[in-house]
């Protein structure tokens, strides 16, 4: 494990507060009264056993369960600087999913070229300026490190890149419209261990300039790259501090027993 | 038991389960070979009446009370324009409905009468179609016995293909693709137009050609809306010398479609008519074959840039 400096817990702001959040999937509660926080251009860490709500967590944040029916929120997920709960009913959640971007479990192009796949978030954003699409997409090539890679065939379709390649372009997608927040959902569990590793020090180059809320059900990644964990289990909150004093010294019991592998 | 003697009895049930097998390969093969050998058959019987007859004059020539000067010229003009019309009004509205079905329409009762409704709506005798034609586009619209009523009909026909082969198509997209788009901030109308159709559409073109395929040979619903039988001159011209150089009076315009010009040829008793039937049939089934091959070749050729 590499060295962290110290964190002041005291100097970092809030990027976002979770506050009292229910969900129901129709009659099933998903996710039960959950409190906790994002520090901001800091990368936070949801661990967990299967099923424990992680990713329904993670999918609240750019309201994806807004697009299929029988889903309901309750409580706040309050976005700083301005203060915003994303989950009012009063946002949009276009809104929401332009401010918070996302990264999925299996890499998922479009069957398009790698200009057009990094490029679309700017033209759902009605950005139709051919040089400015350039310079945005090879910015966020560069910040997703595939440029080097694909600098040569970038309008050859997305599907001939590798598997990793595939989610670094993925996360270069996420990237090219200058998220606030960006989501992962266990972006290495379709990859290997190579690729895993270069998506690993990817994430933690990306800390600086987004704050990073990222589901794992690899425990050492959380260790590896995060600054904050939280653990769940059954849809609730067991236990959420700095990612070294969860690992190594958890408060609750059921938080240890899952870290140590004696559970989950 | 011996070890030996435990080989011996797997190898003999190994051999008997071969036999089932060799059985059904025998009863496949059969039964390939009659679909396929009556295709062949009738094919090659219209392939020996009708080959002498076709010419380039059997393509330019109209209808004759003399069966060595008739042609089809003005059946393969109907049914060319008929087409354009089916195809014209039934792809916007087969897509429309599809796309709605699938993105738009909530999860309801109502919404799923109406899905059963449009699949059975393809089993639907081709003829019923013809009367409804008749009633609603010849009478109630006053369309008349034209070109725009038939091909309006011939929509009618296959727009419950439409739709479900469109439906089918969107469906095979992946939803991890539908949330990546819409992740990124996408509307329902931006993920469908980005994404949703463009992936769809080989799909929706298979759909579309056999569709028009199945069209291009129905004769009830033309016969009931009362296409005529013997016509002896061309639609007016879509295009125009004067401004604004096109014209829409070819869509009124009384016709007749290839399947038409074949059923009065097989009904004269004169036997060189049947060979006009024979020639107007393989002109049809031509016609039928290379509107299924492109579909299998634009097919092949889009589905090889979209994977997932």
């Amino acid at each position: 494990m590499q060295n962290k400096p110290e964190l002041n817990l005291d100097s970092i702001q809030y990027k976002s507060e979770v506050k009292n959040l229910c969900f129901h999937y129709g009659e099933f509660n998903a996710l039960q009264n959950i409190n906790m926080v994002l520090h901001d251009k800091q990368i936070t860490a949801l661990i967990g056993p299967s099923g424990c709500g992680k990713s329904t967590f993670l999918r609240c944040f750019n309201r994806m369960h807004d697009l299929y029916p029988g889903n309901r929120y309750d409580g706040d997920i309050i976005l700083y600087p301005d203060d915003v709960n994303i989950l009012s009913e009063y946002v949009d959640p276009i809104e929401v999913r332009m401010r918070i971007s996302m990264v999925f479990q299996k890499p998922n192009p479009f069957p398009k070229s790698i200009y057009e796949n990094v490029a679309y978030g700017l033209r759902v954003r009605g950005i139709k300026k051919r040089s400015i699409i350039d310079e945005k997409v090879e910015s966020a090539l560069r910040n997703a490190a595939l440029w080097d890679e694909v600098k040569d065939r970038i309008h050859e379709l997305a599907f001939n890149l590798s598997g990793g390649q595939q989610q670094r372009l993925c996360i270069a997608r996420a990237l090219a419209t200058d998220p606030e927040i960006l989501l992962f959902d266990e972006p290495t569990s379709a990859l290997d261990p190579i690729a895993t590793a270069s998506i690993e020090e990817l994430i933690a180059d990306l800390k600086s300039k987004v704050t990073i809320l990222i589901v794992t059900h690899n425990m050492q990644q959380a260790a590896r790259v995060s600054d904050y964990t939280a653990y769940m289990y059954l849809g609730e909150l067991i236990e959420f501090g700095v990612t070294d004093t969860i690992f190594i010294k958890p408060k609750n019991k059921q938080t240890e027993d899952y870290i140590t592998g004696r559970f989950g | 038991m011996q070890p030996d003697k435990q080989l011996e009895d797997i190898r003999a049930i190994i051999a008997r389960h071969k036999r089932w097998d060799m059985m059904f390969l025998v009863a496949g093969v059969i039964s390939l070979m009659i679909a396929v050998l009556t295709f062949i058959a009738l094919f090659s019987h219209m392939l020996i009446d009708g080959m002498p007859r076709l010419s380039w004059e059997f393509f330019t020539s109209y209808p004759s009370r003399h069966p060595e000067a008739a042609g089809i010229l003005s059946a393969w003009v109907g049914t060319t324009l008929v087409m354009i019309v089916t195809a014209l009004s039934a792809v916007p509205l087969g897509i429309g409905a599809g796309v709605y079905l699938e993105e738009y329409a909530p999860k309801n009762f109502l919404t799923e009468i109406i899905e059963i409704n449009v699949t059975n709506l393809a089993g639907v005798p081709s003829i019923i179609y013809g009367l409804l034609a008749l009633g609603l586009f010849v009478y109630q619209l006053s369309l008349g016995q034209s070109i725009l009523a038939a091909g309006l009909a011939l929509a009618l026909l296959i727009l419950p293909v439409v739709i479900v082969a469109t439906r089918e198509a969107i469906r095979s997209i992946p939803v991890t693709i539908r949330e990546g788009s819409y992740a990124l901030g996408a509307t329902k109308w931006q993920t469908v137009y980005d994404h949703i159709l463009p992936y769809s559409a080989p799909g929706i073109l298979t759909g579309v050609i056999i569709g028009l395929a199945r069209a291009i040979g129905e004769t009830a619903p033309i016969i009931t809306i009362g296409a005529l039988t013997f016509i002896a001159f061309l639609p007016p011209s879509p295009v125009k010398e004067e401004f604004p150089f096109l014209s829409f009076e070819w869509l009124m315009a009384p016709f007749t479609v290839m399947p038409i010009q074949m059923f009065n040829w097989v009904s004269r008793p004169e036997e060189e008519f049947q060979f006009n039937a024979a020639a107007a049939g393989l002109v049809l089934v031509v016609m039928t074959l290379a509107m299924n091959g492109l579909a299998i070749y634009l097919r092949y050729r889009m589905r090889k840039k979209i994977k997932w």
